[in-house]
This record gives structure tokens, C-alpha cells and sequence, in this order.
């Protein structure tokens, strides 16, 4: 079964906190507000249209969304 | 008293960004630079300057901290000498890598959603504070009466300063901000009364430690090292600053446009759970904080000659509204789902005070929404906006109805 998987590229994320207040199922803030992937970035069904906004939305383009197998 | 502006005739040679008309209404001016032949303008006012306004341009420059130094950020007559880097006069938004990278990662956790969240009962019960002195009366001023009093009562709290002392904030705020054409040694003068003050409550600090902002950096610690005094008053003067006029500005901005925008006032009060969506759109279009960078050495930038020591001003609410960035970028759409604004900047110097910001601007449209969900604007002839590189409304008259 195919899904979709979220990855935050680490480098680029400074920490806008878009991802998070978007889809918090998906992404958290750490302890100085960059962002990062909840478990293993499997994006659960129903959070698509989140995940997709929070990649759409990221001023820094730091989000990827694939599909995983 | 000011130094002699003569008004601006063309802007794409000889911009000035203080003058009356680009503080009244820049987006026709950015609008008209973005789509000539050259869209990065030039001026020969306060020692040479640049000001692009595509998307493309403004992020390039963000990124590029090797060709960009943010050694001054605050663009006047007065370039601040090359020994102020790498800290500058407000770390971290002052000063360049590596330097920067320590001093920002020292301050970001004071800021951050979980530390903000902890605010935000306290702040809506001074927004609603506030509201309940207005009450009663027709039009109020809500710059002054309400925008402007938020973030200084915010940041006060944080540093653990006098509360009392708020109006001596508002003046620092003005003098050093906004009064980038003053005379260099009246530049001077309000810049020593800022450090001054900020001596005194630091001494305060250090000799009685607290649970707050202050006590916190002079605790803090950079590869093992104290920050220092020095570092901690231009650290604290870059939260009075910045966290102040900018807060203000967004909250006032955003009133006005709800004020002047009867559909999109009524949505919000039907639909509250649209506030936060609402607040990244207005936050695009009217977004206040312009930065300026120095180029550090000469480059030639998509066709412009730029020379070592030039100023280059980011405008992000020009590059917010580039059609090119973003389609129907002229209008407000409160409930745009795609919406990459950089409001708060981009690259390494995003606004270390994002979270709060946003916090503060969320509650203020919540707490003003629920008192008064008929508000419009009582004399549009009677807004007056800042100028230079803080934008909002410092006078902004609102019948509430």
C-alpha cells in the first residue's frame, strides 16, 4: 500500500512554525521552535490535505511530501 | 528637527523611504518599480541604497549574509563602524555568522510556541483589560488606545521591568526607530538614553536575580561563557525594539483592515476558528518590518552595480505582494489556504520573536472581535501610518459602535 511520507530538511527549516500550527499531528516544534516529523512521517489517513498545506506553506521550502511504500 | 528631505520625484533612481507618500501608500511605488526594466531601485540618500521589491530579490539577498551583513539593519545617514561586527548593536539581528548563530540559539528558547503559550492567558486578560477602558465611548484611537499599549506590557512582563515605565518604552521606540533622519548626534543621544536606561535594570538585575527574561541572559551562556553586559543591554534593546513597534503595527494594520473591510470583520466574528489563517494573510498583506543590509564588498546583483558600504533595504511586504511570488497577491483573501509570506523574514534571521508575535496579534483580533464585532473605521482621512522601515498605523481612528 502506498502512502505518504513528510521529511523536514533540517538545514533549511529556521523555525517559521508554520508546519506545526498547520498539521500537529504531523510535525512538532523543538525546544528553540524549528520543526520536526512526528514518528516516522507517515502521514495517517486524513491528515493529507494538512500535510499538504504545511509543505505548501512553508516560507522556507524545507518540507518534502513522497509517497512511501 | 530633521535633516532636509526633498520629496521624492523619481522613484527609481532617487527613492526615499521616509517620505511622506511611501509611508501614506508604498504598494503603488513597489508595484511601479517591481514591473520597470530595473526592479531593484536606486537612491544616492544616506550614503547610496537599494531597494528591490521582487520575491526572487528580496529572498536572494536575505541568503547571501556573505555579500549582506546585518552589521546595521536600521538604515539611516549613519553607517555604524566595521568594528561593531560580527555583534553589532542588537545581537543576534545585528550580527553575521558565526558570531550570530550563538547569540540567537542563546534567545530562542525564551521564545518559543511552548514558552509563548504561557503568555497568552496573561495577554488576553490585558487586551480585555484594555477593551473594558474604552467602553462606553464612540471612537477611539485604536493605535494608541489599545495596539501600541500590547506588546509593551508583553515584553515588559518578560524582561521583569517596571510596568510603570511604559510610555519611557514608547518614546525609546519612536526616538530610535522611527527617527532615522534625525541628526547623527541626535541619533546619538536617544541611543544613550535607551542604554541608560537598560544599564540601571540590569544592575537592578544582577545584584536581586529573578525568575524572568533578564536573569535568564545574564545566566545564559555561549560555548561555556557568560554573555557579558554589553551583550545582554544591546540583546535587551533589540526586544524593546523590535518586539514593540513591529507587534503594534501588525495589530493596528489588521484592525484597520477589518475596519475597512465589512465582509471580512463579519466573517471573523461568525467564524473565530478562521482567526489564526486570517492572521498569516494580513500579516502578508500589510506586513510592517522592512530590513536593511550592508553590501560588504562590490558585487554586481542581477545588473546593479552595488559597491561595498551600500545600503540594501528588504522590503518582505513588497516582496509578499510580487504577483510573480503569489497570484491575486493584491488582494486580501483572509482565508487563503496557500500562503508562503515572509512576514518575518527568511534564512537565518527570521524573526526570533515570531511565535510571540503571532501570539499576540491572534489574541488581540480575538479579544477586540468579541467586543466589538461592528467596529468601522470613523474618519478614514484621520489614519496617519509610520514611515521608514516599521509600517503600521499610528493613528487610527475606530468608531466601536
Amino acid at each position: 500500500m502506498i502512502s505518504l511520507r513528510v521529511k523536514i530538511d533540517e538545514a533549511s527549516c529556521e523555525g517559521h512554525g508554520r508546519c506545526y500550527a498547520l498539521a500537529p499531528a504531523l510535525f512538532e516544534p523543538d525546544e528553540i521552535g524549528n520543526a520536526s516529523v512526528l514518528g516516522d512521517g507517515i502521514v495517517p489517513a486524513g491528515e493529507e490535505d494538512r500535510a499538504r498545506r504545511a509543505v505548501a506553506n512553508c516560507p522556507e521550502h524545507a518540507i518534502a511530501i513522497d509517497a512511501s511504500t | 528637527m530633521t535633516t532636509d528631505h526633498p520629496p521624492v520625484e523619481d522613484w527609481a533612481v532617487d527613492f526615499d523611504h521616509t517620505d511622506e507618500r511611501y509611508a501614506a501608500n508604498p504598494f503603488p511605488i513597489w508595484d511601479e518599480i517591481r514591473s520597470s526594466a530595473c526592479p531593484i531601485a536606486r537612491t544616492e540618500r544616506y550614503g547610496g541604497a537599494w531597494l528591490p521589491t521582487r520575491h526572487a530579490d528580496v529572498s536572494a539577498i536575505a541568503y547571501d549574509t556573505d555579500h549582506f551583513s546585518s552589521r546595521s539593519i536600521l538604515m539611516s545617514a549613519v553607517r555604524p563602524p566595521l568594528e561593531a561586527a560580527p555583534m553589532g548593536i542588537a545581537p543576534p539581528i545585528s550580527s553575521d555568522p558565526p558570531f550570530h548563530g550563538g547569540a540567537r540559539r542563546v534567545l530562542l528558547p525564551a521564545f518559543s510556541p511552548q514558552a509563548v503559550g504561557k503568555l497568552e492567558a496573561s495577554t488576553r486578560a490585558y487586551c480585555d483589560e484594555l477593551i473594558d477602558a474604552m467602553r462606553g465611548r464612540e471612537v477611539v484611537d485604536a493605535a494608541t488606545d489599545y495596539a501600541q499599549n500590547i506588546p509593551v506590557r508583553v515584553i515588559a512582563t518578560m524582561l521583569g521591568f517596571p510596568l510603570g515605565d511604559d510610555d519611557r518604552f514608547r518614546e525609546f521606540v519612536v526616538e530610535v526607530i522611527e527617527g532615522v533622519d534625525l541628526p547623527p548626534e541626535a541619533r546619538m543621544d536617544s541611543m544613550g538614553a535607551l542604554y541608560e536606561y537598560l544599564r540601571a535594570q540590569i544592575e537592578d538585575h544582577t545584584a536581586h536575580p529573578r525568575d524572568d527574561l533578564t536573569s535568564f541572559l545574564l545566566n545564559a551562556e555561549i560555548d561555556g561563557e557568560q554573555l557579558g553586559f554589553e551583550h545582554v543591554g544591546r540583546t535587551i534593546a533589540l526586544l524593546l525594539l523590535a518586539g514593540i513597534d513591529t507587534t503594534w503595527s501588525a495589530i493596528g494594520a489588521s484592525l484597520f483592515h477589518l475596519a475597512s473591510t465589512p465582509g471580512d470583520r463579519e466573517r471573523l466574528v461568525a467564524e473565530p476558528e478562521l482567526v489564526p489563517t486570517a492572521v498569516e494573510e494580513l500579516l502578508r498583506a500589510y506586513a510592517p518590518v522592512t530590513m536593511a543590509r550592508l553590501v560588504t564588498e562590490d558585487i554586481d546583483f542581477n545588473g546593479c552595480p552595488m559597491k561595498a558600504e551600500d545600503w540594501v533595504l528588504l522590503p518582505f511586504p513588497a516582496a509578499n505582494r510580487d504577483p510573480e511570488f503569489l497570484a491575486d497577491a493584491d488582494e486580501v483573501v483572509i482565508d487563503r489556504e496557500v500562503n508562503r509570506h515572509s512576514a518575518f523574514g527568511l534564512g537565518i534571521h527570521r524573526c526570533a520573536g515570531s511565535h510571540l508575535a503571532r501570539m499576540e496579534l491572534r489574541v488581540a483580533l480575538e479579544a477586540w472581535l468579541d467586543a466589538f464585532p461592528t467596529f468601522t473605521l470613523a474618519d478614514a482621512h484621520g489614519v496617519r501610518w509610520s514611515g521608514g522601515q516599521v509600517r503600521g498605523p499610528r493613528r487610527l481612528p475606530i468608531a466601536i459602535g
